[in-house]
């Protein structure tokens, strides 16, 4: 009992340890600018780009929800124009970062560790090093950097989109005019809800590929291997996302 | 000058190597043989600095790998050829742009120099025409000669191979041995190549060493070796099961 509390906690501290050491290896691996410039464009348009369209879908139907729920809690006793509000508030501080966030983590997170273990297991990394590149520089630089990037821009544009369908769905099916649902949006605006959601958003974004990376690269075995990885990135991504979310609120709101 | 001094590497409980010394002087084409799992390949990752020793260490050209720094690693590197196993090219990458990746990191390199090269050394692995090709559309023989031409690219002062043979058939075989002899007599280099194969070691090596136990049981001539008395290198060398 007592050596195997003692063995998982020396576990704990190697795992702490190694997170560390990975860590100060990336950082230094910074200026290594000419690199790692080349990838992170491409890893860009990978984050970005091809993560638009599920991003969007789940922000347009967040919106759409969001508007019914404001107005079926808010009729009779509130102004309906406060359906504008809740749709702007809540897409803007939460559910537009946190569920683009987790959404990003399944296709971002998973597909990094499955594309970095392949690589690890394949001897593919070890090639790389033999090039004389270090992996630092070339694979968890460039991805780190476009997560950090791209998720502010990718989670601007679904909150953008959540916050139209949420105004369509009021003009459509809650007989709310665009004058009362902007009156409503405005009300409560501050301009710290735009930057407390894309500063989480970038937060979420450094998380999630950093997590894709050190388990990518720490893939042991063959496919199976692959398979464990890709699973503990998106678990260890999506609490890590729920936590940093509270530490914000915690601390910023 | 390659020289393993004393080297010892476990891995966990697992000890692999225990005080493995061995030297591979220049030019010459050093073959490691040994049974499965005895370590051959953690050497060779030894010399690249993959892997560290625990105790011992591994000198290239007078310096240890295991005291360089990131930069004295990088340049250890660039002089070193790597042959993998399973040929370990990027497959997102074409076979052009698996050859490339070396030689753009040296950048005094142009396009068009870096272009020279790549298509030399397909040629040289009778592989032109594959250069738009991806690693999934060639067969294992022509994976692992891309492997070679990839290390033929950099002009290394050395080439280690891995396993270079194994699981190609007879006369896929031949050929990779005859492209690592041909290496040798056009570019000069100093040559280790690991592997069970004795055909392959025959014919490739000048010398070959028997890893045993952890260190080296035997290192001779192909002719010594062919002639040894020693019953685990005869054993080893017939292949008998006992």
């Amino acid at each position: 009992m007592i050596e195997s509390i003692g063995r998982r906690a020396v576990a704990a501290v190697e795992a702490v340890g190694r997170v560390g050491h990975f860590l100060l290896d990336m950082v230094r691996a910074v200026p290594d600018v000419a690199t790692w410039a080349g990838p992170a464009i491409v890893q860009m348009r990978r984050i970005g780009v091809d993560s638009i369209p599920v991003t969007l879908f789940i922000a347009a139907f967040t919106g759409v929800v969001l508007a019914l729920q404001a107005s079926y809690t808010f009729t009779g006793t509130v102004p309906l124009y406060f359906v504008g509000t809740l749709v702007g508030k809540t897409m803007m501080l939460e559910l537009g970062p946190v569920l683009a966030g987790l959404a990003l983590a399944g296709r971002v997170g998973a597909s990094m560790a499955a594309e970095l273990g392949t690589m690890k297991v394949t001897e593919q990394v070890d090639a790389l090093e033999t090039l004389a590149y270090d992996p630092q520089s070339y694979l968890v630089v460039p991805r780190v950097l476009a997560g950090t990037v791209m998720f502010p821009m990718i989670i601007a544009f679904a909150i953008a989109t959540g916050i139209v369908t949420g105004w369509i769905t009021s003009l459509v099916l809650l007989d709310l005019s665009t004058t009362d649902f902007l009156k409503g949006l405005k009300l409560f605006y501050r301009f710290k809800d735009t930057w407390f959601g894309l500063l989480k958003s970038a937060s979420f974004g450094t998380t999630i590929t950093v997590v894709g990376c050190i388990v990518g690269l720490d893939t042991r075995g063959g496919a199976e291997g692959v398979g464990k990885s890709t699973t503990r990135a998106v678990v260890y991504s999506a609490v890590l996302l729920l936590l940093l979310d509270a530490f914000w609120a915690v601390v910023l709101l | 000058m390659i020289e393993f001094q004393d080297v010892h590497k476990a891995f966990g409980p697992k000890r692999v190597l225990e005080g493995l010394s061995l030297k591979i002087d220049d030019a010459e084409t050093m073959v490691i043989i040994g049974f499965s799992g005895t370590g051959k390949s953690v050497a060779l990752k030894h010399i690249v600095g993959l892997l560290h020793p625990d105790a011992g260490d591994v000198i290239v050209d007078g310096e240890a790998v295991s005291m360089l720094d990131r930069g004295g690693l990088t340049t250890l590197r660039e002089g070193i050829g790597y042959v993998f196993q399973f040929a370990a090219l990027f497959d997102s990458m074409t076979v052009a742009e698996n050859l490339e990746l070396g030689l753009r990191r040296r950048r005094e390199l142009s396009d068009e120099e870096i272009g020279d090269r790549v298509r030399e050394a397909l040629a040289l692995v009778d592989l032109s025409g594959t250069e738009e090709r991806l690693p999934a559309e060639l067969s294992g023989g022509m994976r692992k000669r891309v492997g070679i031409a990839r290390a033929i690219a950099l002009r290394p002062r050395y080439i280690l191979y891995d396993e270079p043979t194994t699981g190609l058939d007879p006369v896929t075989s031949a050929v990779i041995d005859r492209l690592m002899v041909r290496t040798r007599e056009h570019l000069g280099v100093t040559g280790v190549v690991v592997t069970h194969d004795m055909r392959s070691a025959y014919t490739v090596g000048d010398r070959i060493a028997m890893l045993y136990g952890g260190r080296i049981r035997q290192v001779g001539t192909v002719a010594e070796i062919q002639e040894t008395e020693d019953p685990v290198v005869r054993q080893f060398i017939e292949g008998r099961p006992e």
